[in-house]
């Protein structure tokens, strides 16, 4: 697929990717997601998204092609491929921090290289296609153990790493009650995960309906929607003895609806890097001394919260892009085990021509969309 | 001797260092090599073989890249007058905006010149919305034809006067 501007996206031809350095493998895709992360870049939001870019960071496949310093992956592998593109060995991939490599994107420092996010995020292609370059194969690549089920498989390459990530952030103690933002994949999966670290109430906030219900059946979670409440904030604190939840995680991110003044100035006028408007409902929710967990994904420059209630509530933030590579193992053990039912969240499967289609289905939220595979039709 | 030379001689220096006290953690699994800044064996440079804008709050560029639709054309010349600037200025970040407003344009035309004109109707990927939301899709270009409609007449109303 390529992007040719904001809500318009195709499939075109495009030459076959190349070995550009010597860690570098070649994929052939097999499955492939489109993320809400995606719809960042779909709806024109992240600067630097350049027309003719291919999007997708979320894909499993099989090695085509191995650089000559390749030594763990082998052509025939069937692997998944985390979202962030790590080298290995710089001091943040060291230090567990994937998420943060500093030898994969020079085009800003802030945020280390995505495969198919703009060049923001290093100008790559992404698996959004039929064939990726996958650079550092040797680190990020992971073989799929062969009784996983790919639908599963590629879920775990963003979607279930960012959900536990989020509920890992919150520092979530027993007996805890956690609220989280946004009933999308993501915030569904980080209230599932939240479970894992012994919180009493999961509680998810949502406008949408179907995803509500979707969360209550799936999570285990008490799921409302804020468009019935007066005021989401009185709202919470009542339901927590009115002192607020220990943990709030944002799982929603720039385009954040429910606060006119947020979305005036962020997602139209784009006076912020979006509207803040979730951040701003977590950190006024949760309780003194509490954690807020931040995943949604916000723009470059700089977002109105209420930073001053963050100083006198004395409030731990906790944000960062996951790092995949580094929760893999445990999380491809929760999958194994069966506690974790990755490919539930998924709603449609669409071929990679759809491309157009699936965009919308996602962005509209039609038919009681939640997850989107695109399925390449290539042949090996 | 200036003590910020010798800073373990302050004194007190590091008496109440708790190594507990590791907010990140286990987010960030604390190895103490942050401190050993850029002395990491890095991995060969790839080739650069297309034009890559870099951010100045970098010395040299990542060992590895995109190196996909390098910046051409008018938005290429203010994507290069963006990057002169760090991320901390909003001078980097409204021109890149503007850019991609900017590259769509080029793309239509682009388009055209290839001789392709762009199915705006598929690339939207409108139907979905007729099939899952006739009603709200139907309201909305009304809505907008209803707009427009009406902004044509009031400036042409004001013209005619
Ligand atoms: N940090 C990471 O590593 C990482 C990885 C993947 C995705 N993300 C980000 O996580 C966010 C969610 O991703 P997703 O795939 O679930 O996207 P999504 O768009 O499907 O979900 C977002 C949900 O938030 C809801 N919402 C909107 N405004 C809200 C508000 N004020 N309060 C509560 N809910 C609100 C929307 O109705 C929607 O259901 C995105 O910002 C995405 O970019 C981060
Ligand atoms: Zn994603
Ligand atoms: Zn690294």
């Amino acid at each position: 697929m390529e992007y040719r501007g904001p809500y318009r996206v195709r499939t075109v031809e495009k030459p076959m990717p190349q070995i550009l350095h010597p860690e570098d493998a070649i994929v052939r895709v097999t499955r492939t997601c489109i993320c809400g992360s995606d719809l960042h870049l779909y709806h024109g939001m992240v600067p630097d998204t350049r027309v003719g870019s291919t999007f997708g960071h979320e894909f499993v496949g099989v090695v085509e092609e191995v650089g000559p310093l390749v030594q763990k992956l082998k052509v025939g592998d069937q692997v998944l491929v985390p979202f962030n593109i790590a080298c290995g060995k710089c001091n943040f991939c060291k230090q567990g921090l994937y998420g943060n490599c500093h030898e994969s994107n020079p085009m800003a420092t802030a945020v280390g290289g995505i495969f198919g996010y703009s060049h923001t995020a290093g100008g790559y292609d992404g698996g959004q296609a039929e064939y990726v370059r996958v650079p550092y194969a040797d680190v990020g690549p992971t073989v799929i153990p062969p009784d996983m089920d790919p639908d599963d498989a590629v879920l775990l390459t963003d979607v279930v790493p960012t959900g536990y990530q989020a509920a890992e952030m919150g520092g979530i103690k027993q007996g805890d009650t956690v609220v989280i933002f946004g009933a999308g994949p993501i915030g569904i999966m980080a209230a599932r995960c939240a479970w894992f670290f012994g919180p009493s109430r999961v509680i998810i906030i949502d406008h949408v309906d179907y995803r509500l219900e979707f969360a209550r059946n799936y999570a285990y979670c008490e799921a409302y929607n804020f468009k019935e409440m007066d005021d989401p904030v009185v709202f919470l604190k009542k339901t927590t003895d009115w002192y607020g939840a220990d943990v709030c995680i944002d799982c929603v991110g720039c385009e954040a609806e429910g606060n006119a003044l947020q979305t005036f100035s962020g997602r139209i006028a784009m006076l912020q890097a979006g509207a803040g408007t979730a951040l701003q409902w977590a950190i006024n929710s949760v309780k003194k001394g509490g954690i807020v967990s931040i995943v949604g994904v916000y723009g470059p420059p700089f977002n109105l919260i209420p930073i001053g209630n963050v100083l006198n509530k004395g409030i731990t933030i906790r944000a960062n892009q996951a790092s995949v590579k580094r929760l893999l193992p445990k999380l491809i053990d929760h999958v194994q085990q069966g506690r974790l039912n990755p490919k539930g969240l998924i709603t449609h499967k669409v071929p990679l021509e759809d491309v157009a289609d699936a965009y919308r289905l996602f962005s509209s939220k039609l038919d009681n969309c939640i997850k989107t595979v695109l399925i390449p039709s290539t042949k090996a | 001797m200036k003590l910020h030379e010798n800073y373990k001689d302050i004194p007190g220096w590091g008496m109440d260092a708790d190594p507990e006290n590791e907010p990140t953690y286990p987010m960030k699994n604390y190895t103490g090599d942050d401190h050993h800044r850029s002395d990491y064996p890095r991995s060969a440079p790839q080739p650069k073989d297309v034009e890559i804008l870099m951010s100045t709050e970098r010395p040299k560029i990542s060992a590895v890249f995109g190196n996909t639709v390098p910046p051409s054309g008018l938005s290429g010349k203010i994507r290069r007058y963006a990057f002169s600037h760090s991320e901390d200025r909003y001078r980097h970040w409204l021109p890149l905006i503007l850019a991609d407003r900017i590259n769509v344009v080029e793309g239509i035309v682009s388009d055209i010149k290839k001789g392709h004109v762009p199915n705006m109707f598929a690339e939207r990927g409108w139907k979905m919305e007729i099939k899952h939301n006739a009603k709200g899709f139907a309201l909305k270009v009304a809505t907008t034809a209803a707009l427009g409609i009406a902004m044509y007449w009031l400036l042409c109303g004001k013209k005619r006067k």
